[in-house]
């Protein structure tokens, strides 16, 4: 009897160990490029380290990015700062893994409290992530103040909290629409007379009618949120309320759905391959010439160069459509905050070098040329021997000077909030809500109501 | 102290102890503060207790929901199909009718040494939605249309458990070879004398006596089931999958804790697959006798 109780004992125990050894084991960690944000500059790419600066150096950092490109600007820039100041040299390993694998990195050195480099950089849509509970970030107040006179507002503001900015910005983001002149040439279509979105459909259809089918106008995404940025912008209108609440039920948002499965049933646009452009597939469909226009951030303007060299030339730079003529036609989109971590033994430094990498004008400078992005000091956006650079090689790219477009609508470029709530809303419409809409056909209304009852319950 | 040392009645606890020692520092710890953490709201520099508030949210999480969904369904198919199969594999190899069994052993078990990570890519490309993949070239020797593999439940399903198929039908195999060779050959032969059909050894002899083996990959396999997560998230390159088709439970508590800085979600949605789990397998473990006092002798 006794025997019996003892073995059914064990054997519930066994059961537990085994369950809870199974959970335990469930986390691998792997590399994974997650479909990031409302399209982002997110950028896959294998682990890579590299040290810059003197072994002599007075502090030695350890810096976290992304993108493999960036580590390679911050250690040119990492040069500048130590031929400039020789009393404050540093040397900084570098350090570039996947995107998914970085933040989650960042996530867990926060919530154990150690572990996190002195710098690190992170990617707008997971920028909330860190907000929360006391900020592990040393505050750059201080270091931005000097060069906050000719920087772009919106973009500080974006990585801030309770008045205190923890990211130093890269870019602005603006979006703008890319247009394949060849296809628009070729087919007898003046893409510089669409102003608004029924122009853009007409352009769409005129197409379709001339290549029987074969060239659509655009490709619209379920794992990427860029044109519902681009309608909210443009309508003034914001998913997140000012007080950070969810309100997905915006007519902008639903407008600009619906217009797109119209597209979708009238054979003018196709499902983007792969969830959004900015993926291996997406690059293939603008390569083999399926797709004619598409909207994306300037920072897009790299990929060209990158994926698509032999297609130089063939684009041309333009501002996006909106729904009535007069309404602001861009939206800025993308980002990447860099950061310093308060466990950082050199918090001070770091800070100071970052702004200066980051934010002097010299930095601007290097970003445009090495990144290709629009930088958020403007004054180089009408800096003539920037813009008039024909040797540059993304201003030799493209049919059109990127400046002009981006001179154009300066003041246009709308902000749309990143807030505590945005990592729920940016999983829920990319994962869930435009693949129910463009893939099953479901009603645009119906699903918002839905999205926005999910959402509800995160707060 | 010396008495100590030598003494007979220290001596077991002694040799236990570093058994004793780790599960209490791997296990027992972190199962406690799992509990704690579930009842938390957790952030950097502040935690604060909300009561059952995390389990109350769980309730009325429909992504959490479809994880429960998912994960049940990738078990249930995976139990369907690595029970049977490689039961009738053990037996073929046991049986006469098999030449060179170590070649078919040895390559059946092949899968199992191989990384899913590796794996779960190759597949993500063989079941890609181009028309150049794999999968979708022989469709099109049949004539059919290209299929969009891993946006669609069903296609991801039979995706997930291919992979699922491919990795442990050895390993089960082997199981079963094993509670093979503790069957007796008299038993067979007896049968043989008595006029028994093939089948009928099978049905009467084998298959009752592989009942132990068959409770054991029972338990494992519910378990391995419900906590999938890996092969989801190599075959959809992350834990994001379009409509969540391929999140697991496993994968919405990585999701929550790791993606989305919420531990004391993570916590709660953990302690939920550790009730569901054990719920499951004691109920299969009391059905199928093992609770019961006959087996006790």
């Amino acid at each position: 009897m006794m025997k019996a109780g003892i073995k059914k004992a064990a054997l519930v125990l066994l059961t537990g160990i085994f369950a809870l050894s199974l959970i335990a084991c469930g986390g691998g960690s792997s590399s994974s490029s997650t479909a990031s944000a409302g399209g982002t500059e997110a950028d896959s790419g294998a682990e890579a380290i590299s040290t810059v600066g003197p072994d002599n150096a007075v502090a030695k950092l350890e810096m976290w990015t992304f993108v493999e490109l960036h580590s390679q600007f911050y250690a040119s820039m990492l040069e500048k700062w130590n031929a400039e100041n020789p009393d404050k040299t540093i040397q900084i390993t570098f350090t570039t893994y996947p995107y998914g694998d970085m933040h989650q990195k960042m996530i867990l050195a926060n919530q154990s409290g150690t572990g996190a480099p002195d710098l690190c950089d992170i990617e707008i849509s997971q920028f909330p992530n860190f907000m929360q509970g006391q900020v592990q970030f040393r505050p750059l107040n201080d270091v931005i103040a000097p060069y906050k006179a000719d920087l772009v507002p919106a973009r500080m503001d974006i990585y801030s909290k309770d008045g205190n900015y923890y990211g130093a910005p890269t870019h602005v983001g603006a979006t703008v629409m890319f247009y394949n002149t060849e296809i628009f040439d070729e087919y007898g279509i003046d893409y510089t007379t669409i102003k608004t979105w029924d122009d853009f459909t007409k352009a769409g259809e005129a197409l379709r009618d001339a290549s029987n089918g074969e060239v659509m106008i655009t490709s619209v995404d379920t794992a990427g949120s860029d044109w519902l940025w681009l309608a909210m912008a443009s309508m003034g209108e914001d998913y997140t309320s000012a007080d950070g609440k969810p309100q997905v039920q915006q007519p902008s948002v639903a407008k600009m759905i619906k217009m797109q499965q119209g597209w979708l049933d009238d054979g003018i646009a196709m499902v983007s391959p792969g969830g959004h452009v900015d993926m291996e597939e997406g690059f293939a469909n603008l390569g083999d010439g399926k797709i004619a226009a598409f909207p994306k951030a300037m920072w897009f303007m790299s990929r060209f160069l990158n994926y698509l060299p032999e297609m130089a030339g063939k684009w041309a730079i333009a501002p996006c459509p909106v729904f009535e003529e007069g309404q602001p036609r861009s939206v800025g989109i993308g980002g990447t905050g860099t950061v310093v971590s308060t466990q950082s033994d050199h918090a001070d430094l770091a800070a100071e070098y970052i702004a200066y990498a980051k934010l002097s004008y010299e930095a601007n400078l290097e970003i445009w040329e090495v990144l290709g992005f629009d930088t958020c000091n403007t004054s180089i956006w009408t800096d003539e021997a920037v813009t008039g650079d024909t040797s540059n090689k993304y201003i030799a790219y493209f049919a059109t000077n990127p400046f002009d477009t981006l001179n154009e609508i300066k003041d246009e470029i709308g902000k749309i909030r990143v807030d505590t709530i945005f990592p729920a809303i940016n999983e829920l419409f990319n994962l869930t809500l435009l693949n129910n809409c463009f893939e099953n056909g479901a009603g645009v209304d119906e699903e918002l109501e839905y999205a926005q009852s999910d959402l509800e319950l995160e707060m | 102290m010396k008495k100590l040392l030598y003494s007979q009645k220290a001596a077991p606890f002694v040799f236990v102890l570093p058994f004793i020692l780790s599960f209490a520092i791997f296990w027992i710890y972190p199962l406690i503060s799992t509990v704690i953490m579930s009842f938390q709201n957790i952030l950097p520099g502040q935690v604060e207790w909300i009561g059952t508030r995390n389990y109350e949210r769980l309730l009325k999480d429909r992504v959490f929901h479809q994880a429960i969904k998912n994960s049940f369904n990738y078990m249930f198919w995976t139990l369907v199909m690595l029970i049977p199969f490689p039961m009738m594999f053990a037996a073929l190899m046991d049986s006469r009718l098999v030449k060179a069994k170590g070649v078919f052993k040895g390559i059946l078990y092949l899968p199992a040494l191989t990384s899913v990570v590796v794996a779960g890519t190759i597949f993500r490309l063989m079941f890609s939605e181009l028309e150049g993949s794999q999968m979708n070239q022989v469709l099109a020797w049949f004539g059919m249309e290209p299929v969009k593999w891993l946006k669609v439940y069903t296609t991801s399903y039979f995706a997930l458990v291919t992979v699922a198929c491919w990795r442990w039908t050895g390993v089960n195999m082997l199981y079963f070879l094993a509670g093979l060779k503790n069957i007796p050959d008299e038993l067979y032969e007896a049968a043989e004398i008595d006029g028994a059909s093939s089948f009928g050894k099978f049905r009467h002899i084998t298959f009752p006596l592989l009942k132990p083996t068959s409770i054991y990959v029972l338990t494992i396999s519910i378990y391995a089931g419900l906590a999938m997560f890996l092969e989801s998230f190599m075959l959809w390159n992350g834990n994001d999958s379009p409509q969540n088709i391929g999140l697991t439970i496993v994968g919405y508590l990585y999701r929550r804790g790791i993606q989305r800085n919420q531990m004391g979600y993570a916590s709660a949605v953990g302690l939920v697959l550790l009730a569901i789990a054990l719920t499951i397998n004691v109920i299969q473990l009391f059905m199928n006798g093992s609770f019961s006092r006959k087996e006790d002798k």
